[in-house]
């Protein structure tokens, strides 16, 4: 077997819920002295243990507040767990929340720029994919447009063109699929399956079955942060879907 | 492979170091955006600035320095790029939340990027010092040539207090109010407007505390009066300049950590 392109051991994954929230250094320090800073704790992940071959497509499945999107921000780096350990052997293409690095000031142009830096991209790479870019977003005539003035459609759409034109070993996708229209949704499989044949790995977290089953070989149900099943897609699915019948 | 997230900080600052650029370019284009003159301003508001100010300062509080004006856009110019950049910095990774909660970045580009915006922006505004001294027909010495020193100095000396503010700002908002009472305070205990023969003798001590003091004063040595700053003066500079930063980079380091959870 190959290394895993990301390894995940033993995470958990803590978080302090203030009780009330302690924003000025006055409350603070009041707090401190009189011993008040008492937080819940709260646990997004419990000591979940997986690793991914390279290549392939893994869909991350479960409940609202499962803690599926911390599992997504701890493998990008974003947040550092808090036991536990995170290997990735390779670059990241987050797909989370599209259209988050975007400056609305700008225009789409310079933000393809600034978005691709972003990803770690200078400027002679994304001059030679520019034209992909604006084609795959069907922005053409809105290139010069700032971006403040765009739907939220067009958003999504030049942010997925830049998000994939990058092609990071790693595309992590977060219930991204569920904003624009169908012919765009289309197009974005259509996008993530040509990358998969081309050898990237995708982690996908969506709360469609369709979806989920379309494109990934591999599902992992987390449900309170607990790692309940991991194994073929349609087979973890359907018992997923089953468990949430019941309830 | 290794693992990317524990590239030491040099290496990390080379992959990114396109993400820089464009986040200075952003600040600049956003910050003339929709004016007609653009980059002039940058040109355009010092002068202004030291017309006002040296007709009051003239006129009603008097001082006596010989080429007021020059003096005056000197400290102007040095004071406003240390207040802007460590302001703008300031607010940099709070605004940048959204960012930082998706995606992978480095968090220390961001105050970085400000600060660098801010000395691009005054780097123009070394246009209107050049303007002064050539309609006050001030003398034009060698010693000039050697104005980036000092300057240079200051970048890293507001680089290390932007990165204290900017992550402590993260833990408790109180600090952006705070800073700007600081500023003020700061901006009097500075000479940029008034010679540092006007302070009384009881309160002079006070300037020898002030890192300000020392870049401003070694500029001035070199733009204004053709004399180059002793030995001594340069080192505080450079004392000063290292001690911010080395403080600056540890502070940020250890915080930004869990800048995620308070964003």
């Amino acid at each position: 077997m190959a290394t895993p392109i990301v390894e995940v051991n033993h995470v958990t994954m803590r978080f302090n819920l203030a009780k009330e929230k302690t924003d000025t250094i006055k409350e603070y320090c009041l707090k401190l002295m009189r011993g008040q800073l008492h937080f819940d704790e709260f646990f997004a992940l419990k000591n979940v243990s997986f690793s991914i071959q390279p290549g392939e497509a893994v869909a991350l499945i479960g409940k609202n507040g499962s803690g599926k999107s911390t599992m997504l921000k701890v493998i990008a780096g974003v947040m550092y767990p808090s036991k536990g350990q995170v290997t990735v052997r390779g670059s990241i293409a987050p797909l989370i929340e599209l259209g988050a690095g975007f400056d609305m000031d700008l225009t789409a142009r310079e933000n393809i720029y600034l978005n691709g830096a972003v990803m770690g991209m200078d400027r002679a790479f994304m001059n030679q994919h520019f034209d992909e870019i604006v084609e795959f977003s069907e922005l053409q005539e809105f290139v010069d447009v700032p971006v403040k003035n765009y739907s939220s459609g067009m958003i999504s759409r030049l942010g997925f063109a830049i998000a994939t034109v990058v092609r990071a070993d790693i595309l992590v996708v977060d219930e991204i699929l569920a904003v624009g229209d169908f012919k765009f949704q289309e197009k974005c499989k259509a996008k993530m399956r040509e990358l998969l044949e081309g050898g990237t790995t995708l982690l996908f977290v969506s709360h469609n079955g369709d979806q989920v089953k379309e494109l990934c070989s591999r599902a992992i149900w987390l449900n309170h942060g607990v790692v309940m099943e991991d194994g073929p897609a349609d087979v973890v699915y359907d018992k997923y879907a089953a468990m949430m019948e019941q309830s | 492979m290794t693992n990317w997230k524990e590239m030491p900080a040099w290496q990390h600052l080379q992959k990114y170091r396109p993400l820089l650029y464009e986040l200075v370019v952003r600040d600049l284009k956003v910050k003339y955006r929709r004016s007609f003159l653009g980059y002039l301003w940058s040109l355009l508001n010092p002068l202004l600035m030291m017309a006002v100010m040296s007709f009051v300062f003239s006129y009603i509080f008097r001082y006596d320095i010989e080429n007021y004006p020059l003096y005056l856009i000197c400290g102007q110019t040095l004071w406003g790029f240390f207040n802007e950049s460590t302001n703008m910095a300031m607010y940099s990774v709070l605004q940048n939340g959204s960012l930082i909660k998706k995606v992978y970045i480095p968090k220390f580009i961001f105050p970085m990027s400000r600060v660098f915006s801010s000395f691009v922006t005054m780097s123009f505004s070394l246009g209107a010092i050049l303007i002064v001294m050539l309609v006050t027909r001030a003398p034009l010495h060698w010693q000039l040539l050697l104005f980036p020193l000092p300057l240079i100095l200051l970048l890293l000396f507001a680089m290390g207090v932007s990165m204290v503010l900017s992550s402590l700002s993260v833990y408790f908002r109180d600090v952006t109010h705070l800073y700007s009472v600081v500023t003020l305070a700061w901006m009097y205990v500075t000479p940029v407007f008034y010679p540092v023969s006007a302070l009384p003798d009881e309160v002079a001590w006070v300037l020898k505390l002030n890192p300000m003091y020392y870049y401003l004063d070694n500029f001035r040595q070199l733009v204004l009066y053709g004399s180059l700053p002793t030995a001594k003066s340069w080192c505080i500079c450079l004392l000063c300049s290292g001690v911010a930063l080395a403080v600056g980079l540890a502070v940020f380091r250890k915080l930004q950590r869990n800048f995620i959870l308070y964003l």
